[in-house]
């Protein structure tokens, strides 16, 4: 399936800010076999004073910007042309949460792929003791680690309500789960504190939705905005596999992949600081158009 | 310890009654055999030599230096408690120079290896891959800092500046209990003791074959400006601000190695490069010695709540424009777990066993580890792997000797199997102990000490001394320390005489005159406002005096001058009920705290003068009622704080900083000045509302000798705005403000007087060519606005 995304950020300073600089995780990755970037451009207004493009330790693409001038209000643009496959289910390999285990205690790699990152507690993910007893809950019975993960997700999507109004992207993981309620980064988050609990390495995609289904499907939640969903280390054959608790399926041909971290702090779309500290409020419209082929 | 007998009748009696080593642990004055350790004899023979008496003023006089120097720490343990006096155990810790070299041998082959393995998490990760350090171990670790792997340091080094907590053994031997990579303090402590010891030993000292510190400093300041980019750029300290517990050590160390005290949001990163801004614009910062956690350095990349940080100084650090001192990263070293791979590194990545063993330490992510741990729980701490507290620094999820800790709930043996690759077991700590002073003897104290090294373009070099912290009472285990106790000199006693050594220029060298540095845009704005409280304060002194003054004679607040007075003071948030109102010591207060920031730039004398005053006033607050009780309270307030203008205006160097500190107190003085004669030299005025001017503008001799005739509107205006004589008038400031301004960087742009020195012209003559009579209230009222508006043009040429 080919994507042509448009995605406009704009971030309005409370008083004008001088000094203001950004780092964005905007750009869909380049994944081979499974999504190819046929082109992609970010781009500003004002244009910032600097601007470099690089790639973090997680392999994302990121771009920062610096203003010296003072600025009120900043746009930022993102174009992509993006093809995706459509993926296989992911395969069974059968293994056990025990065996895992074993597994990544000898582990020796830390590279951006390594399951090894995904395993601690990170800033936005911490262990909390009633998602863990929840997670145990859900996983029982579940023999291997890729039907844990799959028993988790699905009970995440059966027992949360996607609500846009009961959080926001500073609510706790553990509020979001009490109140069961919230938006795909409450879901995803969730999902991966339970799962780490349960010795399952698990991490954070950040990407985006087709805005509009295919005839005859229904609107998938997140498509107006950046959506996240959960990918999970389930061995070495398995691999990681990509799961969408808030539309309760496996990443498909409709999620184009923009970054991969340990959660919403490793990948957050625009991260901004000033100089002279002061608010600012942000608003983005996503769209996600398919083409015909 | 027969040997110790006879030590003993060699002695007067009473130093060294009942001075017994703990049992179980070793002794720093007498070693197993009872042999007192050789470096130790003369300075127990100067004690006994001396009577109790003249011992204990001398270390007054250590004491002293400390007070005076206002040496402090904060202790955050339960809040803030505010500064707390140091807490200097006036005797020594001695050790003999041979059995330093071997520390320093042992100490030196650590920190040379701890280079290696670090720039090895931050690059390769070969020690992972080869299986040598859990992957697991290191992918938890909160301070590997994942946006700094593949950063290479500009300099080639990720470690500059490194410490070591060691302690003796039971069998004896030297310990390391713990590596201090991120940003260790306690050097400049060090010094600081190092000068109190001195004053206690004044005439003992310069002969007892002490080594000196000074030589290990100037060689560190040698090698970070050595350190500093090809084309250009300073050395900068960065400290987290006045709220840390050891900002009296930033600012201490930056007075004495001549560099830049920076606080994060004085840098900014401008086209890649870090800049400081300055009151003579943006200057490069090449190489920055942090005592900044690395976590709080950038809130674009690193913890997001950061206020100390600086946005965007990864992208500076990763461009190589910028050494940090240590690099950003280098913490995740102080990791407890990382001593129990330390002896296997060792002989993997030297070659060599560890010349300085650490505490035993096992990592609790392996089976036969986990039994070991708990077959011995007995005489162990379990904790936190990634914990990077020393064990005199104990955390509350520590099991001590198998006692699980509270909040943990099962069996040890269940913990360690749910969580053990996040625990590591470290056998307990036992200290030695050394001689502390207790009313005319010495009684042993369990010790620790932590040692200092620098890389120097020769090398590591070892601080000849160190920072010892002593228990407060006998338990010899480790974690004794952390209940509070005292802290001591490290003196490494030579058989021979010392070199001599400071900071100054040898005297061979060529004499350099230099300016003072370049002065950051936030000490500027510091001084200015310094410059405001301090004569603020004195404003509101006066009118307080004069308030209670007549109300003393009178006896009666509803004469219309007093109810004005009440009125215009109330309008400043100062309310005349209060004898001593509560807005005068928040001024205060502001001023301590401007003040406090920029104690790198201040006298010590200037210092002590300002928090003498503010301990004043809070002792004074409760007691003082209005009447001639305040009137009499404000006199003393008055003098204390005309005591800290003259110290600072008569000591002070004429250069930019005190041009800011200047400005603020002119434009303070000549706006209250102005709006009190607005007010009370109004030809509405109420009766006695210009002899009120006079005696609050301190005026009343000038006025009787200048006139002759009884105060009027006229003479009021002539004499406290008007003249250029009386450094109480608003013309007087205006003229300083002038001048001061046309002396600033930046007062001529290409010849040509700036936008600032023109405002401040027409200022100047906008009051010039007013007459008492064409002075009236209306054109006071521009004249403030006019000073008002200057300030803010100040805040935008060289502030903000």
């Amino acid at each position: 399936m080919r994507y042509d995304i448009t995605s406009l950020i704009t971030y309005t300073f409370v008083s004008p800010a001088a000094g203001a600089r950004q780092i964005m995780h905007l750009m869909p990755l380049e994944l081979p076999l499974r999504q190819h970037l046929v082109a992609g451009r970010v781009s500003f207004d004002p244009e910032p004073s600097t601007r470099r493009d690089r790639v973090d330790f997680f392999g994302n693409c990121v771009t920062e910007a610096g203003f010296s001038e003072t600025v009120s209000d900043i746009s930022i643009r993102l174009h992509a042309r993006v093809k995706v496959e459509s993926a296989a289910p992911p395969r069974e390999q059968g293994l056990t949460r025990e065996a895992l285990g074993a597994l990544l205690l000898d582990w020796s790699d830390v590279g951006a792929q390594s399951p090894a990152h995904f395993l601690a507690p990170s800033p936005k993910v911490p262990l909390e003791p009633v998602i863990a007893a929840f997670a145990r809950h859900a996983a029982a019975g579940a023999e291997t680690v890729l039907a844990t993960v799959d028993r988790v997700g699905r009970r995440i999507h059966a027992d949360m309500k996607f609500d846009s109004k009961a959080t926001t992207v500073r609510t706790p993981i553990l509020e979001a789960f009490e109140k069961r309620r919230g938006v795909c980064q409450d879901f995803t988050q969730i999902m991966i504190s339970a799962l780490r609990s349960l010795g399952i390495p698990a991490g954070y995609v950040s990407g985006f939705l087709r805005t509009l289904p295919p005839p005859g499907k229904p609107r998938l939640e997140g498509a107006d905005a950046m959506h996240a969903w959960v990918r999970a280390w389930c061995g070495p054959e398995t691999g990681w596999v990509e799961f969408d608790p808030t539309n309760d399926m496996y990443a498909g041909a409709d999620h184009v992949v923009v970054a991969y971290g340990r959660d919403y702090s490793d990948v957050v779309p625009v991260r901004g600081a000033m100089r002279i500290s002061g608010g600012h409020k942000t608003k983005q419209v996503v769209d996600v158009v398919p083409l015909e082929d | 310890m027969g040997k110790r007998a006879d030590q003993k009748e060699a002695e007067p009696p009473g130093l060294l009654d009942g001075y017994a080593a703990l049992p179980g642990a070793p002794d720093e004055l007498f070693d197993a055999a009872g042999q007192m350790r050789p470096g130790w004899a003369s300075l127990i023979a100067h004690l006994s030599a001396h009577s109790q008496a003249d011992l204990e003023r001398n270390f007054a006089r250590g004491a002293q230096y400390l007070r005076d120097a206002g040496v402090f720490f904060r202790k955050y343990d339960t809040g803030d408690q505010g500064p707390r006096d140091w807490p200097l155990s006036p005797v020594p810790v001695v050790v003999n120079a041979a059995e330093w070299r071997s520390i320093s041998a042992g100490l030196t082959q650590r920190a040379d290896l701890l280079e290696q393995v670090v720039a090895d998490l931050y690059s390769e990760n070969r020690l992972i891959g080869e299986g040598h350090i859990p992957a697991s171990l290191v992918a938890s670790n909160p301070e590997w800092l994942r946006p700094l792997v593949g950063a290479e340091p500009a300099s080639g080094r990720y470690l500059h500046f490194v410490a070591f907590e060691i302690g003796r053994g039971p069998d004896g031997r030297w310990w390391v209990l713990g590596d201090r990579t991120q940003a260790p303090s306690g050097a400049g402590y060090a010094l600081e003791n190092r000068v109190a010891s001195m004053r206690s030993f004044s005439a003992y000292y310069r002969n007892a074959h002490v080594e000196r510190l000074a030589g290990f400093f100037r060689a560190f300041r040698d090698s970070l400006n050595a350190l500093r980019h090809e084309d250009g750029g300073r050395v900068g300290i960065l400290s987290p601000g006045p709220m840390t517990d050891t900002y009296y050590e930033h600012a201490y160390i930056a007075r004495y190695l001549g560099m830049m005290l920076l606080e994060g949001e004085d840098l900014s990163v401008e086209n890649g490069r870090l800049v400081v801004r300055t009151v003579s614009g943006l200057k490069a910062i090449s190489v920055l010695w942090r005592r900044l956690d690395a976590a709080w350095a950038d809130p674009l990349e690193l913890e997001e709540r950061s206020q100390l940080g600086t946005p965007g100084l990864l992208s500076a650090v990763r461009a190589k424009h910028v050494t940090m001192i240590n690099a950003l990263g280098a913490g995740i070293l102080e990791s407890r777990a990382f001593l129990a791979f330390m002896p296997r590194l060792s002989e993997l990545l030297t070659g060599q066993k560890l010349l300085m063993p650490n505490i035993a330490t096992w990592w609790c992510g392996g089976a036969e580890e986990r039994r070991h741990v708990l077959a011995n729980a007995g005489r162990m701490m379990i904790a936190a792997a990634n914990s990077t507290r020393l064990p005199l620094e104990l955390d509350d999820r520590t099991a001590v000797a198998g006692v699980m800790p509270e909040g943990v709930p099962g069996s040890l043996a269940d913990w360690l199997e749910a969580e053990g690759p996040s625990l590591v077991g470290q056998e307990l700590v036992t200290l030695s102990t050394t001689p502390a002073w207790s009313a005319g003897r010495l009684v042993p104290r369990p010790m620790s000490i932590r040692v200092f090294l620098a890389r120097t373009q020769t090398g590591w070099q070892v601080m000849p001394g160190g920072y010892a912290r002593l228990a407060a009472g006998e338990d010899p285990s480790a974690v004794s320390i952390r209940r509070g106790g005292t802290v001591a000199d490290v003196w490494v006693v030579s058989d021979g005489p010392v070199a001599q050594d400071s900071m100054l220029p040898h005297q061979n060298e060529t004499f350099i005159r230099r300016l003072p540095g370049i002065l950051p845009s936030r000490a500027a704005d510091n001084l200015f406002w310094l410059g405001r409280y301090v004569e603020r304060a004195e404003g509101i002194m006066r009118l307080i005096r004069s308030y209670n003054s007549r109300l003393s004679d009178t006896q009666d607040a509803d004469t219309p001058l007093l109810e004005q007075l009440s009125t215009y003071l109330e309008h400043r948030d100062v309310a005349v009920e209060e004898g001593l109102p509560k807005e005068l010591a928040d001024t205060v207060g502001s001023a301590v705290f401007s003040a406090g920031h920029i104690r790198d730039r201040f006298s010590v004398d200037a210092w002590a003068s300002l928090s003498d005053l503010q301990r004043t006033i809070g002792s004074m607050t409760p007691r003082v009622q209005p009447g001639d009780d305040a009137a009499s309270a404000m006199g003393v307030l008055l003098r204390k704080i005309t005591g800290f203008s003259g110290l600072v205006h008569d000591n002070m160097y004429r250069f930019t900083g005190w041009r800011f500190l200047t400005l603020g107190r002119s434009i303070e003085r000549a706006l209250a000045m102005a709006n009190l004669l607005t007010v009370f030299a109004d030809r509405d005025a109420p009766e006695g509302g210009f002899d009120l001017c006079v005696e609050v503008g301190d005026s009343v001799m000038s006025h009787r000798r200048r006139y002759s005739v009884t105060t009027s509107r006229e003479t009021t205006v002539d004499l406290l705005a008007l003249d250029l004589l009386n450094p109480r008038s608003i013309a007087y400031h205006i003229d300083e403000i002038r001048n001061q301004i046309n002396l600033l960087p930046g007062a001529e742009v290409n010849g040509q007087l700036s936008a600032l020195s023109r405002t401040a012209l027409r200022l100047h003559t906008d009051l010039a060519v007013h007459t008492p009579r064409t002075l009236d209230r209306a054109a006071l009222k521009a004249i403030s606005k006019a000073i008002y508006d200057l300030t803010t043009e100040i805040a935008d040429s060289y502030i903000s």
